[in-house]
Parts: structure tokens; sequence; C-alpha cells
């Protein structure tokens, strides 16, 4: 069996909660995050989203932030974030600390806001010209914590801050790096929100995953990082799991569309049992992508229907807590998948009636009590990407 | 051939950026997705905005277009029961 | 286990269409934002994919394919791609719609497009290639990320035999013109060839792709062996001399076996100082070249230094047009390419002989 990757700290913020205890105690009391957008500017205030009720001001404050900073708000989420992990982790940040962060759209919050004042050649918020780079934001936290070293960032749409984790667990395990903080940060912006109502995959109501008439996702925003540690640096620090496998694969069907069999979904989760030296029987529960948009969740489900065939583990989709975060969503469920691991449950797939008829799928609807020793995450992104990671408990 | 029915294939072309393609290489009765002229589900979404724009029809749910958008023949037709200007 | 991994295929497409290699002149600008020279796309893609693609996704596809043609690979292990901005035409296309039609009538083509790993999607839509994708967007580093990972692929997994590996980037009207307002750009306009005489600050811009398919089989046709990198956020800039000794200390070099040296300098007086104080210093004796007087300076520009490491280690001829100082390499058998922008994410690549 493969010897994986440590987790020595976890820190995220959601429209579930600011830190990990928060998150964890909405995940087990059923306590969703859905609401209509407050702080976003839009005209779309009737499509629910999973907004992080907190304005930059108070984020930058409980930074400590300097008044003319020029975080975006996924920087501000990100570094709220990565503040977490770090101190559970008691992480001393040196030359061999790396980070890697996955974003989608990054700082297109202020790109949409200064867009109109640049045309016009106006400079007073010249600062943040160069927010469009995803990695703008990545290098703001990076700044942050004085993380000098090895910095990088995955966009790779919804499956980006999966991405990021597996690559940091690649470069522990090759010997680049000793320490990585890994993970993603996506907020909520016009252009997304637009987007995907262009798209037409918005619910107007709470997203109802894996339910026969689910009619599209919320939007969410958050941040979630992971501190990576390999095995000879721990010099016994609590570990908090161990990741043991990851896969990545392309659906190569369609540029935003799954294939109906799922492909790419079976050939990431194929792959990720393969690293983790595992069979398919072993996993105890399956934090799916699970976004309820109609064309994800049939998808997922016949892949899942191919690797599992009919001892299907216990399944539920998170989203129905957070919304979809976008690049951040791999990471926040990794959280939840490590939660899952250490308190022994499985979380609920909220706003559940109906089972798809085509398949008959029935995801957990209540919190579920019971030894885990394997979880499964999926994170499917735009262009066909996709990834699955697996998180096991220390020692198992 | 109406005016109605040039209108749709300029708009089409257009928006779809169609560019090698003139509104006398679409037919009337021509499949507009799969075999015939190959539009796809990206295309579909393109279509249902063209409508609310141009004809104030607005389709709430974007399987409502499966059915519309056969032909030119059956878009017009349907552009010219529900359109609101 | 290390493997030895050979760059045996390179598309490039840049504002530099002729081939310094054969004795084509240099193109020459005026205006500090140029655009790529298109090959003709349609002979790569198809119509209906082309109607809707950007230039950056048909730069990418089309290099891509160019590269992996040359290397006689059909369908590459992996795909990974750098770009630091990656759709931007699209990105500024929605939003400019979103902003005027006050968030209205707004049509999902342009959204769908803006996404940064659009175009390691594309290729691989167009390959119908179902393995590794992924996509890094970290400024002047994106594409080095890129060969980070093809580097850890090959070493990790037996199986892997082929990589894609590239970077894209493309200018757009406003975004790109937006670096006038931070200092990013010159002020004046001035001759792209007289870049590095310029004391002032800023750069000039334009776009590009290149990508390279990778083996770890030496064929006939085989450019060069890429060696090795190294990627770091940030770094003093008195360190720098330190930082490149301790990478090639590293991989158990010094800076005698590097024949050749090519340089980042983008005429940008507040950041050129990393690059002269190596000129001065550690890499005196070398022979010095530059870039970006030819295509800009772009996240991935990068791509560019690589094609011509590639293509002087296999032919052995140096443009002129391409030299810094007087100091000449017969044949050079090592060349180390050193990047960076503003400042940060500063990266080596070692690219040998075969």
């Amino acid at each position: 069996m493969n010897k994986g990757v440590a987790v020595t700290g976890i820190g995220v913020i959601s429209a579930i909660g600011n830190n990990t205890g928060e998150n964890y105690r909405s995940l087990i009391s059923g306590k969703h995050g859905i609401s209509s957008p407050e702080i976003l500017e839009t005209i779309h205030k009737n499509l629910p989203v999973g907004e992080i009720k907190i304005s930059n001001e108070s984020l930058a404050e409980d930074l400590k932030l300097p008044k003319n900073h020029s975080f975006t708000r996924a920087a501000l989420l990100g570094a709220f974030a990565v503040k977490e992990a770090v101190t559970q982790s008691s992480l001393k940040i040196d030359n061999e600390t790396g980070f890697i962060s996955g974003t989608s759209v990054g700082g297109m919050d202020t790109t949409e806001t200064y867009f109109k004042d640049f045309t016009q050649g106006k400079t007073e918020n010249s600062r943040y010209v160069r927010a469009q780079h995803p990695g703008f934001t990545t290098e703001k936290i990076a700044e942050h914590f004085g993380i000098t070293g090895f910095v990088s960032t995955i966009s790779t749409a919804c499956s980006s801050g999966a991405n990021a984790i597996m690559l940091g667990a690649r470069m522990i395990k090759a010997g680049k790096l000793k320490r990585v903080i890994v993970g993603g940060t996506d907020c909520l912006t016009k252009f997304t929100l637009n987007g995907f109502n262009s798209l037409m995959i918005l619910s107007d109501e709470q997203c109802k995953p894996f339910d026969e008439n689910r009619n599209g996702l919320n939007l969410g925003e958050g941040a979630a990082y992971l501190v990576l540690e390999a095995e000879e640096e721990l010099k016994g620090k609590p570990v908090l799991g161990i990741i043991s496998g990851y896969g990545n694969a392309n659906d190569a069907f369609h540029q935003t569309a799954s294939s109906e069999n799922g492909e790419g979904a079976f050939l990431a989760m194929q792959k990720a049992l393969k690293i983790a030296g595992i069979s398919s029987e072993s996993i105890d529960y399956i934090n799916t992508h699970g976004t309820a948009t109609r064309n994800n969740d049939s998808a997922e489900t016949e892949a899942l229907k191919r690797i599992f065939s009919k001892n299907l583990p216990d399944v539920s989709s998170t989203k129905s807590f957070t919304g979809h975060t976008l690049a951040a969503a791999g990471a926040l469920e990794a959280v939840y998948s490590l939660l899952s691991l250490q308190n022994e449950q499985v979380f609920p797939n909220l706003n559940f009636s109906y089972p798809m008829k085509t398949s008959g799928f029935m995801p957990v609807t209540k919190l579920k009590e019971k030894p885990i020793n394997y979880v499964l995450s999926n994170s499917f992104g735009f262009g066909g990407n996709c990834t699955s990671l697996i998180f096991s408990k220390n020692g198992g | 051939m109406t005016n109605l029915h040039t209108e749709l294939k300029e708009s089409i072309i257009e928006q779809l950026n169609l560019e090698d393609m003139d509104p006398a290489d679409i037919s009337n009765d021509e499949p507009l997705f799969g075999d015939g002229l190959g539009l796809d589900s990206i295309d579909a979404l393109e279509l249902i905005v063209l409508l609310e724009k141009d004809y104030g029809i607005k389709l709430t749910d974007p399987s409502q277009g499966k059915e519309i958008f056969v032909s030119i023949d059956r878009m017009a037709t349907y552009i010219e029961e529900n359109r609101t200007k | 286990m290390e493997v030895k991994i050979y760059i045996n295929g390179i598309g490039s497409i840049s504002a530099q269409s002729g081939d310094l290699f054969s004795g084509d002149s240099a193109r020459i600008y005026q205006e500090n934002i140029f655009q790529a020279i298109s090959p003709n796309y349609r002979e790569f893609i198809k119509p209906m994919a082309l109607r809707r693609m950007s230039k950056a996704t048909k730069m990418g596809i089309t290099s891509a394919k160019i590269a992996l043609k040359e290397a006689e690979t059909e369908v590459p292990d992996a795909i990974i791609t750098g770009t630091g901005e990656g759709c931007k035409k699209d990105t500024e296309k929605f939003l400019e719609n979103l902003l005027d039609q006050n968030e209205k009538l707004l049509t999902p083509t342009s959204f769908i497009q803006s996404t940064h790993n659009t175009i390691g999607g594309q290729i691989a839509l167009n390959l119908s290639c179902k393995n590794y994708n992924v996509t890094y967007t970290q400024n002047s580093v994106s594409l080095e990320t890129a060969l980070l990972d093809a580097q850890m692929q090959f070493d990790e997994d037996p199986e892997i035999y082929s990589i894609l590996v590239g970077g894209v980037d493309e200018i757009s009207e406003k975004i790109t013109s937006f670096r006038k307002l931070d200092g990013q750009l010159k002020s004046k306009s001035i001759k792209n060839l007289d870049l590095l005489k310029e004391d002032s600050t800023g750069t000039i811009t334009s776009e590009g792709a290149h990508f390279f398919a990778l083996s770890k089989e030496k064929k006939q046709n085989t450019y060069a062996e890429f060696q090795t990198l190294f990627i770091k956020n940030t770094i003093q800039p008195e360190n720098i001399n330190e930082e490149i000794e301790a990478f090639l200390k590293q991989n158990n070099l010094d800076s005698e076996v590097i024949d050749v040296v090519i340089l980042g300098n983008n005429g940008d007086n507040r950041y050129d100082h990393y690059y002269k104080n190596l000129q001065q210093n550690l890499l005196k004796n070398t022979m010095q070249l530059t870039y970006k007087h030819l295509v800009g300076d772009f996240d991935t520009a990068s791509g560019y230094a690589i094609y011509l490491a590639a293509n002087i280690l296999k032919s052995g001829k140096i443009p002129s047009v391409l030299k810094l100082n007087d100091i000449d390499s017969k044949t050079p058998k090592n060349i180390l390419i050193y990047n960076q922008y503003l400042g940060r994410d500063h990266s080596l690549i070692l690219l040998s002989a075969v």
C-alpha cells in the first residue's frame, strides 16, 4: 500500500462558517449557507448563492492589512483560510515551504470593478491592473505569509483546488518540497454569476444534487487550504489525515458538458484508486462533485456505477450546503473529507426528495455515523478536467 | 421565403460566427443541429438569447429550444406565433 | 530514478514568423503592443470548431499540433499548459457585454471560452486525449511550472512516454493596454530592436504560443535534452548570483559548463539589474543572448527562449541578432535560460545538446 502524504493543518472559510469548527457544526446540523446575494452587487438578487457575509473591509481588518492593500476578495478569503491552516499545523514557513493555489477567476472581482475606470485611463486603482492574472491573487497570499520559494497557481476551472492538492502531494513525494500549503480560493463575482446564468445552469432555488427534479447549481464562494508535510519532517506532529491517492483525466468530450457515461470522471477515479493501491470496496464515503446540474449529476452517477458497480458506498454532495465554490470546491471538500474521516461521519446531501429515474441513485440524506477509513472526493471542471482525490486515516 | 426567414438566417450566421456561410446556404427545412448545419448545445443557448433580444420571446428552460430550433421554418413559425416585438 | 527527457518537436507562433536560423531577418515593430503572426489555422482546425476560438486557443492548438507532428506523436500521455492570463479576449468580451448591458441578455460563448484552461481543454478535445491535463497560471513561471510537472510525470510513472507541454498568451485590446496605467509598458512607443538601448521603465509586449513534444526517446531529429529547471517566487537582486550558483551546484554543475545563457532582459530599468548583475559577475565569461526585443515580454515569452535554445543546440547556429556580448561559443553543449518579471517569478531552465 502507498505511504501517502500527511496533512498537518486545515483551514476553511465558506458560507457555512469562518473556520473548520464552524463548517463542521453546520455539516452535522444540516445548516446550509444558501441565501440571496447581499455583498455581491448584482441585478440577479433572485439567484441564491453561497455567500460569505463578511465584507472585504472586515476581512482586511482581520488580516491587519494596510489601507491601500491590493488584495482581491479571493486573496482575502484565501489568506483567512491559510492563517487557520498554518496555525493549526504550527507551520514554520521557510525556503522549502511551497504554496500552490487553485483559482478559476482569481481577481475578477477587482477587474470587473475597475474595468471601466481603466478603460478611461484612470490610474487611481492601477495596483489592481494585474489582478486579471490568477497568479496575482496567489502571490498576494504568499507575500502575506512570507512564502518566497515555490509558488504556483492552477486554473482548471472547478477542479483547480483538487489539482493543487494533487500537485502538492506529488511534489512532496518527489522530494521537491518538504512542506507545502495547497488548496483553492474563489469569490463570487458578477462575471461568474452571469456566466453560469447565461449557460442556464443556475437554479433559482436551493440546489438539489442528485434529485430527479434538480434544476441547476447555486454559485458559492470560499477558500480552503491544507498543510502537507513530508513524513520525515513531521517530528511527532499530529496528523489529520493522509492523501493516499489522486487521479486526473480529461473527458475530451465537450467544452463544458460531461460525456454521458462520465468517461473523464471514471478515469480519474480509477487512477486515484491505483495510486492509493486500494480496490473500490475500500472506499467508505464519496464526497461527490454533485453540482446539481442535470448533466453533471447524471454523468457522475454513470461514472460511479462503472467504478463501484452494485457496491456503491455512501455518497453525498456538500454543495447543497456551500453552493459550488468553483476552484475552491475541491479544497473545501478535501477539508470535509478529512472531517468525515476524523469524526467517522457521513455528511448529508440536503434538498433530496426523488431519486433519478434513470439510476435510482440514493445519496445519504441524514448524518450517518460509521467507521470510515477511506474517502474519495471528486472535482470536475469545464474543459473536461476531472480530478479525484483519496484521503485516509493516519496509519489507515 | 419571407423576410423573417432571411432575417433569421442572417442573424444566425452573425451570432454563431458561421463566417463562411451565406443565407442562401441554409435551406428552410434543413436541420439546424446534428447532421444538418451542425450546431450544438452552446449554439442553442445563443439562439435562446437571440429570441429574447430580437423578438421578445423568453425561454426559461433550455430544453424548450430543442423543439423550436429544428429548422428555419420551425423557428419562423414559432416566432410569428409568440413574438412580442 | 530520473529519466532523460528529450525535446522532439516544437511549435512556435510569435511576432517573429521568419526562421532566424535560416538567415531570415528579424521583424521590426514600432508599437509597444504588437501581434503574433498567424499561420493558416484552417490547416489545423476544422471550421466548425474554429469559428468560436479566440487567438489564444487557435495559436495553442496549432502550435501543439505542429510540435506533435514533428515528434511523430499522435496522442501524448499528458497535456500540460501554462498561461499567464489565459483567454483574455473572451474574458474582455464577456466582461464588456456584462457591464454595457447591465447583466442582461448575455450569451455564454465568450464566458465558456474565457476560462484559463480553455486552451488545454481544446487541445484535448481536438486530439481526443483523455490523459492527464492541467493548466498553470503563475505569471511568468506558468510555462515553467508546466515543465516541472512534466518532469515529475516522467519520473513518477514508467508508463509515461510522451508529454505535450506549452505556453500560450494573447493580447486583447483593452486589458493588455491597461498595462500602460501601472508602468508595465513603456510610455513612449519604441522600435522593438532598440528595446535594450532604452533607459526607462516598462517594456513592450506581444503574444504567442510555444508547445514542446517531450519524450523519453531520443530520435534522429531530437532538438535537445531537457535537463532540469528551478522556480522561485522571490529573490533579492543582490542574491541572484548565489541562487544560480546554488542551482548549478545542486545539479552537480558549475558556471564553467554553461556555454550560453539566454536572458530575459526586457528593457525595464527597474528590474533588468537582475540580469545585469549576472552578466557582470557569475556569467561574465559566458556567451549571453537575449530575445524580448524580438517577441516582446509576456507571461509565456520564455517559450521563445526555449525554442531558441533548442534550435541553437540542434543546429549549432547562433543568430547574431540575439547577442548581448562579444563572447562566442563554437559548439554549445549547455544552455541556461533565466527569466523573471517585475522582480518576481524567477525561473532557470537548463537544456543540453544530444
